[in-house]
């Protein structure tokens, strides 16, 4: 593995909390100089010249898809609820939100 | 009573299952008595329901293309009643509550779901080490890795633990591991194959595709997996197509593209030799080749590390211990519920790859990351668009390597993901691409598979597969069998 600092610096931790996720001490340290990496790599993109390039979201462009509103059966809720690693009167259960 | 055979194509089985010198539960029965020798040195399976597949090889109607098949299939793609993980520990105790489409239409065609593979957790990675339940070993060096994301499927079919397996390719995940392992392995075009009850990672990039011992058997098990589904907006309504309808003719008169910027210096000298080879022998066969240029090659890694991983930041937040899988039984309030439910589940590529992701979304970083990698994809479409107007395929080598050992590349992201150099634009393009095997390169003293790829134009999978079964009819490559 390189060991020459990235360029990029990433804060590690706001990110972590945007997505929702418990880092320890070393994965933040590590993923900070794996990504740096990584988007030191993807700089060169920017050697390109994009102006009034159209950006492509999808490879085969995909058109609004309309369908008839028919009512039709759902999965049966208790094989949905019995994935839920807790659920109670057909609910799924979470820690209190509010006091 | 015939019995059991490794390596049997699907064509010859079904022969056999038709003239009942065989039956379908003989061949479950089989297939698991071999999986129950071999398995235990490869690891591809993650787990096997032999009763249910024996019931259902019982009931199996012959009468259907696919009667009495059974196929294995990939952790992320559903199969009703049965555990399903992306080989993530974020999704223990999570049962299937439905078919996948693709699993359904092999149900229709008479074939018999059997065996969860083996992958890289959420289809992330190269060589099938971030599952996180197992390793997964080459057939022909168990020192190596079998390539990924989808190593479980190549690596059981390449040593005669399945007839064919379901894999997922959302950056060369079916193409990667069928050429280190040494099988066929197709992805479709985008839209081809309905994503239905398949785990997303990337959903602009992932595509299903079988994984097989011939390249007349992909084509079998793509006449069943092809069609439009209403469950998934992106499957396009397209006349039904026999994709066997091509394979037997010559190639007379087909112009196949040499793209310079895939045969670069540092790819590995038994690999080049091998497709130099290759595209010689394509060119006894009546075609001409034509060298062409790709010129944002380049770029695609970066483009790719981009919208792969921003698309499976949003994906992936589907994970919070609220409606299925694993719970952290330490949160005391519900943020800390998402944040440690999530931090136990997933593995660190996973944690990586959503950690990046999200920065190239965030804030004040959108236009420069994510939007720009959008518009370089649009060039990188366009350089495909530009050589299919001269070309009837694409040939180029699908790794610019064999099988690489454990541990040689998991410290280092950024070497792991130039190794799929070769297929990536394939996915941000939308194209069709096979692998199939076209030689050997020894590395270390073994020889190891080298596979060569085949692209072709959006819905061209007919034409591809015409020329992949012509090459393999005139090598011995596809014969030859690892060890085990």
């Amino acid at each position: 593995m390189s060991t020459e600092a990235p360029h990029h610096t990433v804060d590690v931790p706001y990110l972590a909390r945007l997505a929702r996720l418990e880092l320890t001490q070393e994965e933040i340290d590590l993923f900070g100089g794996q990504i740096g990496r990584v988007l030191d790599h993807v700089e060169q993109m920017n050697k390109l010249d994009i102006t009034g390039i159209e950006p492509t979201a999808h490879a085969i462009s995909v058109f609004d898809v309309i369908r008839e509103d028919e009512v039709t059966e759902s999965l049966p809720k208790a094989t949905i609820l019995g994935n839920a690693p807790h659920n109670a009167n057909g609910l799924f259960l979470v820690p209190k939100v509010l006091d | 009573m015939s019995s059991f055979v490794p390596f049997r194509s699907i064509a010859e089985t079904r022969r056999l299952l038709l003239s009942k010198e065989i039956s379908p539960v003989d061949l479950i029965e089989g297939l698991e008595s071999r999986i129950a020798a071999v398995d235990p040195s490869i690891g591809a399976y993650i787990e096997r329901d032999v009763e249910t597949a024996k019931k259902e090889a019982a009931a199996a109607d012959l009468s259907k293309p696919l009667g009495g098949i059974p196929i294995g299939i990939k952790d992320a793609i559903s199969v009703a009643g049965q555990p399903l993980q992306s080989a993530s520990r974020i999704l223990d105790n999570y049962t299937a509550p439905y078919d996948a489409t693709a699993v359904a239409h092999l149900r229709a065609a008479g074939a018999v779901p059997f065996g969860r593979l083996n992958m890289d957790e959420f289809a992330m990675g190269s060589s099938t080490e971030n599952s996180a339940f197992q390793l997964t070993r080459n057939p022909w060096d168990t020192g190596r890795i079998p390539g990924g994301s989808s190593g479980g499927s190549a690596a059981a079919v390449a040593s005669g633990m399945a007839l064919a397996t379901l894999g997922s390719d959302t950056g060369g995940s079916i193409r990667q591991p069928a050429a280190l392992c040494g099988c066929v392995g197709l992805k479709p075009t985008y839209g081809r194959v309905s994503r239905y009850g398949l785990i997303a990672f990337a959903s602009s990039l992932d595509q299903i595709g079988p994984l097989t011992t011939t390249v007349e058997d992909s084509a079998l098990l793509m006449n069943a997996l092809a069609g439009r589904d209403p469950h998934d907006s992106t499957s396009l309504d397209l006349p039904g197509e026999d994709f066997t309808a091509e394979i037997g003719k010559d190639l007379k008169g087909l112009r196949i593209g040499v793209p310079k910027e895939y045969f670069v210096d540092g790819m590995e000298p038994g690999v080049r030799s091998a497709v130099d080879a290759a595209v010689k022998q394509i060119e006894s066969l009546g075609a001409e080749p034509v060298e062409i240029s790709l010129p944002h090659t380049e770029y695609a890694v970066a483009v790719y590390y981009i919208i792969a991983t921003a698309e499976a930041s949003a994906n992936l937040a589907r994970f919070d211990g609220v409606r299925y899988g694993r719970r952290s039984s330490e949160a005391k309030d519900l943020q800390a519920l998402y944040a440690k439910t999530r931090a136990e589940g997933f593995g660190r590529e996973v944690k990586r790859r959503i950690i990046l992701g999200t920065y190239v979304l965030s804030s004040g970083y959108y236009d420069a990351y994510y939007l720009r990698a959008q518009k370089v994809r649009t060039l990188i479409r366009r350089d495909f668009d530009q050589a299919f107007a001269k070309v009837d395929a694409i040939i180029s080598p699908t790794s610019p390597e064999t099988a690489f050992r454990f541990g040689e590349k998991t410290d280092d992201p950024l070497k792991m993901y130039l190794a799929d150099i070769f297929t990536i634009a394939t996915n941000l393009a939308g194209i069709c691409g096979l692998s199939l095997p076209c030689g050997f390169s020894n590395r270390d003293g073994v020889d190891l598979p080298v596979g060569l790829q085949l692209l072709g134009r959006p819905f061209g999978e007919s034409r591809l597969l015409r020329i992949a079964h012509a090459y393999e009819q005139s090598t011995e490559w596809h014969k030859r069998r690892p060890a085990l």
